[in-house]
């Protein structure tokens, strides 16, 4: 769990959170969702790239990952190697039901002006400082002038725009029969109530899951779905969703296979009394099997 | 799932067994179940499952599961379980196996007999039945029939499965 954890952004994580529009997708791919017994283990890549899940750009690092057992217990994860593409870890699936495993972000970021020049908050790069404590950007020329915690901002800072930003991506897995408990909402940011369970998805069957903001369901919410493996047929077959009145979204699946699932949403009511909007994603990977 | 649970619920036992030990009643049917051959350089016997749904809906009973039953330690049997997609997802996934008188082990190409439970309440259903194969494909043939079985029916997969006949 890295809630409340000022971002530090890789490059990778910025692109997903920074700009919605990028096209850049971060995922969780593993290598199977149901497994039979107790004795089994998921091993995982994480990647972000354009395609999926075909790993080309960035990997994911495993230090974000966390892993939620069915009985609330935290998992663990093994043998992390970080690749140039994409990372792996694997998690020994111990107990029945089902597992989440994932990332949990949030931060703040934005801009602000200190004597008329314009500073960043969180973003890419080294922090230098806060403003005043020494040469701003003075060494290296590129685009320094960067604190990195809220509280960095100093008091004569003027025009404070800050977004904060919570990301959610996770991979679901279930050993014998599937369960609900890692579905509980914490009742803060953007999260998923499953109608359908993500562990038994059917092509012929349509998917509806009820998305929820600070726990109530979200009408309007904006959701990608993307099948992998596009590079072996002609159409990205991607689609764009909105949640109804309830909350809920109604997939239909084009094909069997893993589906990269990518909601947002953005409100006014951040949880940072600086911030004036806030912006939430929530990411699922998800097997649809053939029926 | 290991072998040394005890058994969850008695409606899951033995119905062949039951079938087989007492005057069969004249409702009693069977499923013939083929294997057929396949011509390939690496051969596994499949996995086979059946099960009864009722056609209304309904909770899934099933009838026989072959798997590897012996195979024990790190990768027991069992692990191979889920393959059979559909049977697991209709309620596999929540039983203790083996199972007496419903798990045995996997069979090699051929046909064989087995007993529908004695006890099924009479009305429509449809058998499944659905193979799966290490390094070769799955197949899930319906056969629907009503109880108690007069006409029977018939169904035939086109690669892992032959003729599914209940009579």
């Amino acid at each position: 769990m890295r809630r409340n954890h000022i971002l530090i952004a890789s490059a990778a994580v910025a692109a997903v959170l920074a700009s919605p529009a990028s096209a850049h997708r971060q995922w969780l791919l593993p290598s199977t969702t149901t497994v039979a017994g107790t004795d089994e283990y998921v091993t995982v890549d994480a990647a972000v790239s354009n395609d999926l899940f075909y790993p080309d750009h960035f990997p994911m690092s495993p230090d974000q990952v966390t892993v939620w057992a069915p009985d609330g217990s935290v998992g663990k994860l093994e043998n992390p190697a970080t690749g140039r593409y994409r990372s792996t870890f694997d998690v020994k699936i111990d107990k029945p039901g089902t597992w989440k495993i994932g990332t949990q972000r949030s931060g703040v970021m934005g801009t602000f002006k200190v004597n008329g020049e314009e500073w960043r908050l969180g973003g890419r790069g080294r922090p230098m400082g806060a403003p005043g404590a020494g040469g701003p950007g003075a060494q290296g020329g590129a685009p320094a002038r960067r604190v990195e915690n809220v509280a960095d901002i100093p008091a004569n800072a003027t025009d404070v725009k800050l977004v904060e930003t919570l990301a959610a991506n996770y991979i679901y897995v279930t050993a014998d029969a599937p369960t609900k408990t890692v579905f509980t909402a914490t009742g803060k940011g953007l999260e998923i109530e499953p109608i359908t369970h993500p562990d038994e998805l059917v092509s012929n069957e349509e998917g509806q899951f009820r998305f929820l903001v600070d726990g109530k369901p979200a009408a309007g919410v904006k959701v990608t779905v993307v099948p992998g493996s596009k590079k072996y047929r002609e159409a990205e077959q991607a689609q764009e969703l909105t949640t109804g009145a309830d909350g809920v979204l109604h997939v239909k699946w084009p094909v069997a296979g893993m589906y990269w699932i990518n909601a947002s949403a953005a409100d006014a009511k951040p949880s940072e009394k600086r911030a004036s909007e806030r912006r939430m994603s929530y990411t699922a990977t998800v097997e649809v099997v053939a029926p | 799932m290991t072998t040394s649970k005890v058994m969850p619920a008695l409606s899951l036992m033995a119905p062949a067994l039951v079938a087989g030990t007492m005057a069969a009643p004249a409702a009693a049917a069977t499923v013939s179940i083929t294997i057929p051959r396949v011509n390939v350089a690496e051969y596994h016997r499949p996995y086979v499952v059946g099960w009864l749904e009722p056609a209304a809906g309904g909770a899934a009973r099933t009838v026989f599961v072959w798997y590897d039953v012996k195979k024990a330690g790190r990768e027991s049997g069992t692990k191979w379980l889920a393959d059979l997609r559909t049977w697991w997802r209709k309620g596999g996934r929540s039983m203790q196996l083996p199972a007496d008188g419903l798990s045995g082990a996997t069979r090699a190409p051929g046909t064989y007999q087995v007993p529908l439970p004695a006890n099924l309440a009479p009305g429509d259903y449809v058998l499944k039945v659905e193979a799966a194969r290490e390094t070769g494909g799955r197949e899930l043939v319906s056969v629907p029939i009503s109880v108690p079985v007069k006409k029977g029916g018939s169904a035939s997969g086109s690669s892992e499965l032959g003729a599914v006949t209940v009579r």
